[in-house]
């Protein structure tokens, strides 16, 4: 009876030991960090748009310049109500005293100042996928930005999700650099757009099935091949060269939508993706095109 | 009696108010933007410069959106949230208010727009601007892809 019980302890401790070391949070070697103050904050205004900070920061609803008020909003999702916290410039709300290492840290491993796990609803596992240099320059634009006081509330979800321990083991699964769809050699313009849809777009993260039933990592076998609305009803389109995705739009089309929102039948953008497409927008005409490339040349997923 | 007598009224003033009803709201309003599409396309035919610009066609167009805007808020019915592969939205029935206002937002912009016969193509962009900013608003919010 003793025996089973030093035995029973030996074992609780072992796990504990085992979970706190696998869920232990692990941030970016200072190698894979830019240099302090390198970043450009004028180069910076184009991530900031391809990577769409302003649809999960500014306000619901925002317009205008209200958009750079990066104050945080609240996301419904099946899990609970995730709060996007204030990343705006104010010193002791937001992000304005943060190093870029931190910012680093929470972008590409999703680790926050004080040494613990983000939600990946916050989507590092595209952003790191991005260089360095382009987080720096993104840190650098959003110091530029207003200071906006005030928190959002705490994200509360339910257990278990709600211990944020557990997403180490998320990320040890499923946080992971490197090029996702295969793409044909020689296609440089897909290959730039690689780096707008995989790193800062993040399209792939609502554009992607999800598994585990949507608790998982994103099923890169169907990349961009369509998922369910993490919002609620409907779906979010399949946009790989397929039949049921757009293989029936040319680039051109493409690079419309994502200018006017306006598809090739003159139907329109709608949903969360009308922030996404104004956000788009206001790239440089050659990174739409580019994604416009990408989205040609990737594999296509029936459904 | 006085009461059914009040009830009898309230019912027939409801029933003179009330828009007809198609009897398939579904494929009815969503003939309506199958319309707006193709007006769409047909102006941007002139903005392009790909079409001559005929003010008498351009003026049309938007009358003919117009007239699909003033009809389309009576095509949602409670019983026609789902079935015939709609878009709609939940949010049109949980916030009515909203979603009449934009309603009422694109049958003004239309109707100014049709009023205004704009006589040359630098008349006619910013009015094209006003009417299709309606598009992206309103299914920004009252409108979910199923596919």
């Amino acid at each position: 009876m003793r025996r089973l019980l030093i035995s029973l302890v030996a074992l609780t401790l072992f796990a504990t030991w085992l979970f706190g070391l696998l869920t232990m949070p692990r941030r970016l070697p200072a190698a894979e960090i830019a240099a302090e103050t390198s970043g450009d904050a004028a180069r910076g205004a184009r991530i900031f748009w391809a990577g769409g900070c302003a649809s999960c920061h500014a306000a619901v609803g925002a317009k205008g310049d209200d958009r750079l008020r990066l104050g945080g909003r609240p996301l419904a999702t099946p899990f609970g109500t995730f709060q996007s916290p204030n990343i705006s410039a104010d010193p002791v709300d937001g992000i304005g005293g943060w190093r870029l290492e931190d910012f680093a840290n929470a972008m590409q491993r999703g680790v926050d100042r004080t040494g613990n796990h983000l939600y990946p609803a916050f989507p590092y596992s595209s952003y790191v996928n991005m260089t360095q240099g382009d987080v720096a320059d993104l840190f650098a634009f959003i110091k530029t930005l207003p200071r906006v006081a005030g928190r959002p509330p705490e994200t509360r979800l339910a257990f278990p999700y709600n211990i944020r321990r557990g997403i180490g083991l998320w990320k040890l699964l499923y946080l992971d650099s490197g090029p996702i769809a295969a793409l044909p050699a020689g296609n440089a313009p897909a290959q730039r757009g690689r780096y707008l849809v995989e790193g800062p777009g993040h399209c792939g993260q609502c554009h992607t099935p999800r598994t585990l039933g949507g608790l998982g990592g994103l099923d890169t076998a169907r990349w961009l091949g369509g998922a369910a609305n993490p919002e609620g009803k409907g779906r979010i389109p399949n946009i790989t060269p397929a039949r049921s995705g757009i293989g029936a739009w040319s680039a051109g089309e493409i690079e419309t939508y994502l200018e006017t929102g306006f598809t090739p039948d003159y139907d329109s953008v709608g949903g969360s993706m009308v922030e996404v497409q104004q956000n788009l927008a206001k790239l440089p005409k050659e990174d739409r095109a580019a994604i416009a490339a990408y989205l040609k040349a990737i594999p296509a997923v029936e459904n | 009696m006085r009461m059914t007598a009040l009830l009898l009224a309230a019912t027939m003033t409801i029933a003179a108010t009330a828009p007809a009803l198609a009897a398939d709201p579904i494929a009815a309003r969503q003939a309506i933007m199958k319309q707006n599409g193709k007006d769409t396309k047909a102006l941007v035919g002139y903005l392009k410069g790909e079409t001559p610009y005929d003010a008498a066609a351009v003026a049309a167009l938007f009358t003919s959106m117009n007239a699909g805007a003033k009809a389309f808020g009576t095509h949602f019915p409670p019983t026609s949230k789902t079935g015939g592969k709609t878009e709609a939205a939940p949010a049109i029935w949980e916030k009515p208010a909203e979603f009449k206002a934009a309603v009422a937002k694109f049958q003004a912009d239309t109707g100014a727009a049709a009023a205004a016969k704009p006589a040359s193509l630098d008349a006619m962009k910013p009015l094209f601007g006003q009417v299709t900013a309606n598009c992206k608003s309103c299914h920004e919010s009252f409108r979910v892809k199923e596919q």
